[in-house]
């Protein structure tokens, strides 16, 4: 079954089934070459996603510090409108690849755009969103053009020798780490929605550039045969005033129905951490955490939630913060407000009963 | 169909509070801890059990990880896979995703012909999600992530429903591809005793980096990009209040909380 496949670089294609893949026939970006920050902008039917305006915000700080131009790069179709929007949040050049194929993110077409303009015009950061589209599309480009690549910081900054510092939670989630990329640029990182806020609207003018887009049909095999918008079931958590979050300490599926009972209790949005949604219990939507979602509601509510850096970078801006856990010795309670040292299977029962008690008197 | 299945045994998540960090190298100690394959693995897996019993053909399971993910290659076969390949060797320690996914690509290249490779979404601990699309880059084939649902296989196409933000595609995408699932897809199934009878006489082969073709320099900690620089704890400039006694008195301060709280 294996065809000729147009749509691979000519370095990959000559590796490809002749010999094993090596390092030292790949492009490669040379550091000292390398200038500018770039932002991935993502669109969705003509609409500038919140997390592209997130990380330009995000770059402006870096840009500061670096001394460097901020560059958006817009790929879509008929997107005139988004990149005259972008100066305003902080872009000084906007590079536009509009072309019916790129109407609609798909991982070939784009890459290949966009790996090709990394090399030749040498950016020496790369941010990008953590969404399901940035999330397929940055690895196979770091991939491609020779780099490094960190998921889901929870920071960014410039070190003492212009580098990109890229912060995540690491090993296990006792601490957390400085992420580099000290030998291959551009040095690139994704960023989940929320983690930084989008900055004030600036009265700026940038200069938009439209770029030729060759696509061959080989290039776009590959068909989105339909799209679906699901509405929105539930409060969305990140909007949410109140959140009830559980974790692996809820035990299992039949017990998540006390997380949510206490949520609609509490008229409050149900999130949990990463095992309740590898179990099924809760959707992608309501993971919080580095690589789900930021909130920031006046309550939060943590059951059975042990407290690993991944979640907990996701609540920091929670007002109030109140775990419940059996175990006293649960790195939770170093982040919470108050901490219940209890079964939760004994005190949510009776608090929900409370609740409802003062409600409905 | 020839199907690879590619799992990431990680150490089990319910012995991570006894994890040490190196503090030299700032690698994970995870001597002792038994690795297990998470959730996705499993998933990942299934799919590519229920697509060889649909359409005839093999499943191989492979793993980049230390020699004691024998066990988990092992469970993988009792789950119902034809043959496994441990890709293990000490210069892979250290790797991050761009330096496992050209181990692994460098593996699959070695096993030979395939139509589809299928793996989790994201690994139980590294979780970065990246590993997927990098493997397919390297591999030079068509991918598509966060997959949960795999509706048809006709013509040397495959039709699949993956996840988007707010909602799900429908894609047709031309094989060999490449594709990562969530745990929506399915429910793994359970390893019979039979099964585990049977693991015991199936294929399982372990290669060096050596075997196949890769050298020192290009993988783990020489050969990542990525470098770990400062490891430090977050400040939190929180002290929690505890509560402990009768769960009444509990239920009490956590109503009087909630009220503060929301007003």
């Amino acid at each position: 079954m294996q065809k000729a496949r147009g749509y691979l670089s000519e370095d990959l294609l000559s590796n490809l089934l002749t010999r094993n893949l090596k390092r030292e026939t790949m492009k490669t970006l040379n550091m000292q070459d390398c200038r500018g920050i770039w932002v991935f902008i993502e669109q969705e039917e003509g609409c500038l996603s919140e997390v592209s305006a997130e990380l330009l915000t995000a770059a402006r700080c870096l840009a500061e510090k670096k001394k460097m131009e901020i560059c958006a790069v817009l790929l879509g179709y008929g997107v005139e409108a988004i990149a005259e929007a972008l100066p305003g949040y902080g872009a000084d050049r906007v590079i536009v690849a509009d072309h019916p194929g790129l109407k609609r993110y798909l991982t070939i077409p784009y890459l290949k755009i966009i790996s090709r303009l990394v090399l030749e015009r040498k950016p020496d950061i790369f941010l990008l969103p953590a969404t399901c589209i940035g999330s397929d599309l940055a690895p196979r480009v770091a991939a491609r053009v020779n780099t490094g690549l960190s998921a889901h910081c929870t920071n960014l900054d410039i070190g003492e020798k212009g580098e990109l510092m890229q912060v995540v939670p690491a090993f296990g989630g006792k601490v957390m780490a400085t992420i580099l990329c000290p030998g291959h640029r551009p040095q690139m990182a994704t960023v989940r929605p929320g983690v930084f806020r989008k900055g004030e609207p600036l009265e700026k003018k940038g200069e938009v550039e439209r770029i030729a887009v060759e696509l061959n049909p080989e290039d776009l095999q590959q068909k989105i045969l339909d799209v679906h918008y699901e509405k929105k079931a539930a409060q969305a958590i990140e909007e949410a005033e109140i959140v009830v979050a559980g974790g692996a300490g809820i035990g299992n599926g039949d017990d998540w129905k006390w997380v949510e009972k206490l949520a609609q209790t509490l008229n409050g949005a149900v999130g949990g951490t990463r095992p309740p949604l590898d179990e099924g219990w809760i959707h992608e939507d309501q993971m919080i955490g580095q690589s789900g979602k930021t909130i920031r509601p006046r309550l939060y509510l943590g059951i059975g939630i042990s407290g690993v850096i991944q979640h907990t970078v996701g609540i920091q801006e929670a007002k109030t913060i109140i775990a419940v856990n059996n175990d006293p010795k649960a790195a939770i309670f170093e982040t919470a407000d108050l901490g219940v040292v209890a079964d939760y299977r004994q005190i949510v029962p009776l608090l929900i009963e409370e609740l409802q008690k003062r409600e409905n008197p | 169909m020839k199907i690879i299945v590619c799992v990431k045994p990680a150490p089990d998540p319910k012995r991570w509070d006894s994890i040490q960090l190196d503090p030299a190298t700032k690698a994970l100690q995870r001597t002792g801890i038994p690795s297990v394959l998470g959730p996705l693995d499993k998933r990942a897996l299934e799919e590519g059990l229920r697509l060889k019993e649909k359409f005839g053909g093999t499943v191989a399971v492979v793993a980049m990880a230390p020699p004691s993910a024998r066990e988990n290659l092992i469970e993988g076969l009792a789950m119902g896979a034809d043959e496994a390949y441990l890709l293990s060797d000490r210069v892979f320690a250290g790797s991050d995703t761009w330096a496992t996914s050209l181990v692994l690509a460098n593996g699959i290249r070695k096993i030979g012909r395939f139509d589809l490779v299928v793996g989790g979404a994201w690994s139980l601990d590294g979780s970065t999600g990246h590993v997927g699309a990098q493997l397919a880059e390297f591999l030079g084939i068509w991918n598509v992530s966060q997959v949960t649902a795999v509706e048809a296989v006709e013509n040397g196409k495959m039709r699949t429903r993956s996840l988007i933000e707010r909602g799900y595609r429908l894609m047709e995408t031309p094989l060999p591809a490449l594709i990562t699932v969530t745990h929506e897809i399915n429910t793994p199934r359970f390893t019979s005793l039979f099964g585990v009878m049977e693991a015991e006489t199936k294929p399982l082969q372990i290669w060096s980096a050596g075997d196949i073709g890769i050298s020192a320099a290009e993988v783990g900690f020489p050969g990542s990009p990525t470098q770990t620089g400062d490891v430090f704890l977050p400040s939190s400039k929180r002290k929690a209040e505890m509560l402990r006694g009768e769960p009444e008195e509990i239920v009490r301060e956590i109503v009087h909380r909630l009220r503060q709280a929301i007003g």
